[in-house]
């Protein structure tokens, strides 16, 4: 044994006496992750969260946030002499003047959008694959939690540097809180700090983007993933994977190399688009101006939606007490996302409702094996979709040659039409997916390759399918729907009728699936024609 | 945005476009006529008097004009009337000046090919004489904003970029975006990119007002401020791409798609071949 060795091991039993850690260490070096593509969707948005903390503490060194107005005299020529707040002078100087600048703010920029994107496509994982039933509610509601902030903190942060762009989206935000009956002109008024656009609003987003909305991002992140680490990680249905055994690999040394790898890979990526792709280019936009506004005025994408809801809004205002209602306001700009969210909040407990499914589940569904609920994801994307278009009408009508009144129109009327029949759709996709399952399982899998019998027939080969292929395909369970209560024990009409007749019709829908095989059908199948 | 809607409203109703509303009036052709044929009248007067070089001048002219006539005869009376006096399908172009025709035709809207919402820019189908000699003509018939001339276009030198830069955006970028890469208006209507414009033609533009773009009068905007614009809509030409690929210029939703597509494309095909069984 070296030196070196004998002291480092010196150190480590010194710790381990008094602190145990040795123990501690085995057990959670030794914790097993079980590994799918899918599963690394949380991980990309926690490095990019990483690489907005580290891009935006190099921006802080040179923002400055204020609406104090300057006169511009750094070296981008066409806006030279002009006068603009110093918080837009600040972002030209980190663009310009800042060695390294440009490229870390499309950095944080880009990085904040894939922070987004893959929230979402996380979520959807999340939800498609059921991983939010019990025991995970808690970390699907602390999930919507940090969507909904991500929402916020964006938007403030793209509002920063009071550019034209930004300044007509704090503009809109200004209309909405005002939209609020009673309460809305006293709050906007807070807000600002008197008239819009007054002088403080930017040192307040200021503290909020880059101190109070981080620090709750982080305690928030951390309490998500201690929980993941509790709770264990779900998985994949598969031979000898249980809801009692997580399989996998140890996150010691395995785990760890790749998911260190992938952080670079992330950064990678992140830093290249940073490099190569330009990202809000405030500097054409001009300084911001009241008196001012673009064609084609736009919010960043995790924002479009909302844009598209308020823009296809009819015009509808009511007059009552000397206050106005502005209902082509309040209601998408604030009713339909508070109950969009509250709905996508409460799923979990909405479905085991409508189930009646109390149990614990750490296996995932194959999203085919839960049509209803699939068909209500692929519904609610739908709407989300068909809105955002309406957010870019503008943009889409210029480059497809459309008039944005043909879009309007489509949304307004595909935004009730589209989404009832993308749930149908979904719904028998689904079904005719456990269908095919039901055929490999009991005939196998066609290869494709054709045989000429003696007596000159053709017959196409059916490989069978491995009897882990064939557990994975079978295993899941597939539930009975509720009895509907509509006379209790009495014979009296059940006072829950109602309720109980419709959670009986949820129930029904959720079980509606192909039954898949049971090991006597496929017993029988064996015995006759193989 | 409903703000931008509201500004447009405000930017119309504030009686930029009075002429032009006056010149769809039922009384417009009548009355113009009278005052085309009295100033016709007033200028031969004039001319007659003039020493010899002058006349040599106007015969020149004059064969313009009749030269302008024929051609529009040709090309432009099935619309706009023998005598441009309008129709059915076409406004009267009796006062809308040689800047108009001279845009017009110069750009290549006219002669309109078919009858969609607009007019549509295309590659012109007259000369630069021919041009001239329409516009001279529809001068002749009653007076208006005059052809612009290269002596006239210094916003080389007179011109400031800066602040033409925020003259448009509080004058143009509404309707043709804060990078002047144009826009679309309510009912179909868009407004072009103005990438690539003669500046001439840009100048013209603005104090004729083609078709929903308001007139911008030298009161409005002064003929300084107009070269300041030109040059800024020149410098927007050839800024370079300073970010890396400039996406279109029009904002966030092109940001948007490529995370959706490049970004989060890559990050999943990666994250799919890290976690492949090898076999
Ligand atoms: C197919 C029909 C058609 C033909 C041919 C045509 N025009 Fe036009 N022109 C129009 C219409 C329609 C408008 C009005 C466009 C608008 O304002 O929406 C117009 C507008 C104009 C204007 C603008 C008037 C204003 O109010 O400023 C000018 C100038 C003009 N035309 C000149 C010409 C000339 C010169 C020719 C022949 C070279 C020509 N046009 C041929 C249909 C035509
Ligand atoms: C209300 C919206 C609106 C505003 C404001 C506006 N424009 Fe336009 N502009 C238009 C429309 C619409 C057209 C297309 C007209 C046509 O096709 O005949 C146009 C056409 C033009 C063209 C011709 C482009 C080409 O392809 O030939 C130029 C140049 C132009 N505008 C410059 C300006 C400038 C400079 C300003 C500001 C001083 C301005 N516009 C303000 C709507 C507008
Ligand atoms: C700042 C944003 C977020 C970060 C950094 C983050 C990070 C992670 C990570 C690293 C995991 C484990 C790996 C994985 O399953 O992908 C995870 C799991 C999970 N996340 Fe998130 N997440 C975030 C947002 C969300 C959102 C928006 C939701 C849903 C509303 C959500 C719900 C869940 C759930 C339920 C699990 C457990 C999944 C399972 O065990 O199968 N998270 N998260």
């Amino acid at each position: 044994m070296s030196k070196a060795e004998r002291i480092g091991g010196n150190v480590a039993s010194y710790v381990d006496d008094r602190t145990g850690a040795a123990k501690w260490l085995r057990k959670n070096l030794t914790k097993v992750f079980p590994d799918h593509w899918s599963f690394m969707l949380g991980e990309i948005v926690l490095y990019s969260f990483i690489i907005l903390l580290l891009s935006g503490t190099f921006l802080t060194f040179w923002f400055d946030p204020s609406q104090r107005d300057v006169i511009y005299q750094g070296s981008y020529e066409p806006l030279k002499n002009i006068e603009m707040s110093a918080s837009y002078a600040s972002t030209l100087h980190i663009s310009f003047d800042v060695r390294g600048g440009l490229l870390m703010r499309q950095i944080h920029h880009w990085a904040a959008l894939i922070f987004m994107a893959g929230m979402i496509a996380h979520l959807m994982r999340v939800f498609f694959t059921g991983a939010f039933r019990k025991p995970r509610e808690a970390n699907w509601l602390i999930g919507i939690g940090l969507v909904t902030l991500g929402i916020v903190e964006g938007f403030l942060g793209y509002s920063l540097p009071d550019d034209l762009l930004s300044g007509t989206g704090i503009r809109i935000a200004e209309a909405i809180i005002q939209a609020l009956p009673v309460v809305g002109t006293y709050l906007s008024f807070f807000a600002f700090g008197g008239a819009f656009p007054g002088h403080v609003f930017i040192p307040r987003i200021f503290t909020v983007h880059v101190l109070l909305l981080p620090g709750i991002f982080l305690a928030l992140i951390t309490i998500h993933l201690m929980l993941v680490w509790y709770q264990k990680h779900t998985q994949y249905p598969g031979p000898g994977r249980t809801e009692k055994n997580v399989v996998g690999y140890p996150l010691m040394p395995i785990y760890m190399a790749k998911a260190g790898g992938f952080f670079f890979i992330v950064f990678g990526i992140t830093a290249f688009l940073g490099a190569v792709a330009s990202i809000n280019p405030i500097w054409l936009y001009g300084p911001y101006n009241p008196g001012q506004i673009s064609a084609g005025s736009q919010p960043d994408f995790y924002m479009g939606w909302l844009d598209g809801l308020v823009r296809m809004a009819p015009p509808i205002e009511t007059h009552a007490f000397g206050h106005t209602i502005s209902w082509n306001i309040l209601i998408p700009g604030l009713i339909i996302p508070g109950v969009l969210f509250t709905l996508m909040a409460l799923y979990p407990f909405i479905e085991s409702w409508m189930t009646g499914d109390k149990s614990e589940h750490h296996l995932l569904d194959r999203p085919r094996n839960n049509p209803n609920r699939t068909a209500l994801g692929a519904m609610s994307l739908a709407f989300m979709l068909v809105i955002l278009i309406n957010g870019g009408n503008d943009v889409i009508a210029t480059h497809f040659d459309l008039t944005i009144n043909q879009i309007m129109w489509f949304t307004r009327i595909g935004v009730l039409v589209i989404p009832p029949i993308t749930f149908v759709i979904a719904k028998r996709i689904c079904l005719s997916l456990q269908r095919a399952d039901r055929e490999k399982v009991l005939h196998g899998r066609e290869t494709g390759r054709l045989v000429m019998l003696p007596h000159g027939e053709f017959i196409e080969v059916h490989e069978e399918l491995t009897p882990a292929q064939k557990f994975t395909l079978t295993q899941h369970e597939q539930g009975t729907a509720l009895e509907v209560p509509n006379v209790d024990t009495n014979g009296v009409l059940n006072p829950q009728g109602l309720k109980g007749k419709l959670r009986a019709r949820f129930s029904q829908a959720h079980v509606e699936q192909i039954s898949a095989p049971t090991e006597t059908e496929a017993k029988a199948l064996e015995g006759g024609h193989h | 945005m409903e703000i931008g809607k509201k500004l447009k409203k405000i930017k119309f109703s504030s009686g930029v476009k009075k002429l032009s509303r006056y010149r769809r009036h039922r009384f417009a052709g009548p009355a113009l006529l009278v005052v085309a044929l009295i100033s016709l009248g007033a200028t031969f007067q004039v001319a007659s008097a003039l020493p010899s070089t002058t006349k040599m001048e106007t015969t020149a002219q004059s064969t313009l004009i009749e030269e302008g006539k024929r051609i529009f005869a040709q090309g432009c009376s099935s619309c706009h009337g023998l005598n441009a006096e309008g129709g059915g399908i076409a406004p009267s172009l009796i006062g809308v000046g040689a800047a108009s025709v001279d845009f017009q035709v110069g750009t290549g809207r006219m002669p309109m090919a078919d009858m969609s919402q607009q007019a549509m820019r295309k590659t012109p189908i007259y000369n630069a004489e021919q041009t001239a000699a329409l516009a001279a003509y529809v001068a002749s018939l009653a007076p208006g904003p005059d052809v612009i001339n290269e002596a006239q276009l210094t916003y080389e030198r007179d011109g400031n970029t800066a602040q033409g830069g925020e003259l448009f955006r509080t004058n143009c970028a509404m309707c043709h975006n804060f990078a002047g890469q144009g826009g679309a208006l309510t009912q179909g209507k868009y407004a072009p990119t103005l990438m690539g414009v003669d500046a001439r033609h840009i100048y013209e533009a603005m104090i004729t007002g083609p078709q929903s773009m308001p007139v911008f009068s030298d009161k409005t905007i002064t003929p300084e401020e107009k070269l300041s614009i030109i040059k800024w809509i020149k410098a927007a030409e050839n800024e370079p791409n300073l970010g890396g690929a400039s996406l279109g210029r029009v904002g966030p939703v092109t940001e948007g798609l490529l995370v959706w597509s490049l970004g989060l494309g890559l990050l999943i095909g990666i994250a799919v071949w890290l976690t492949a069984k090898a076999r």
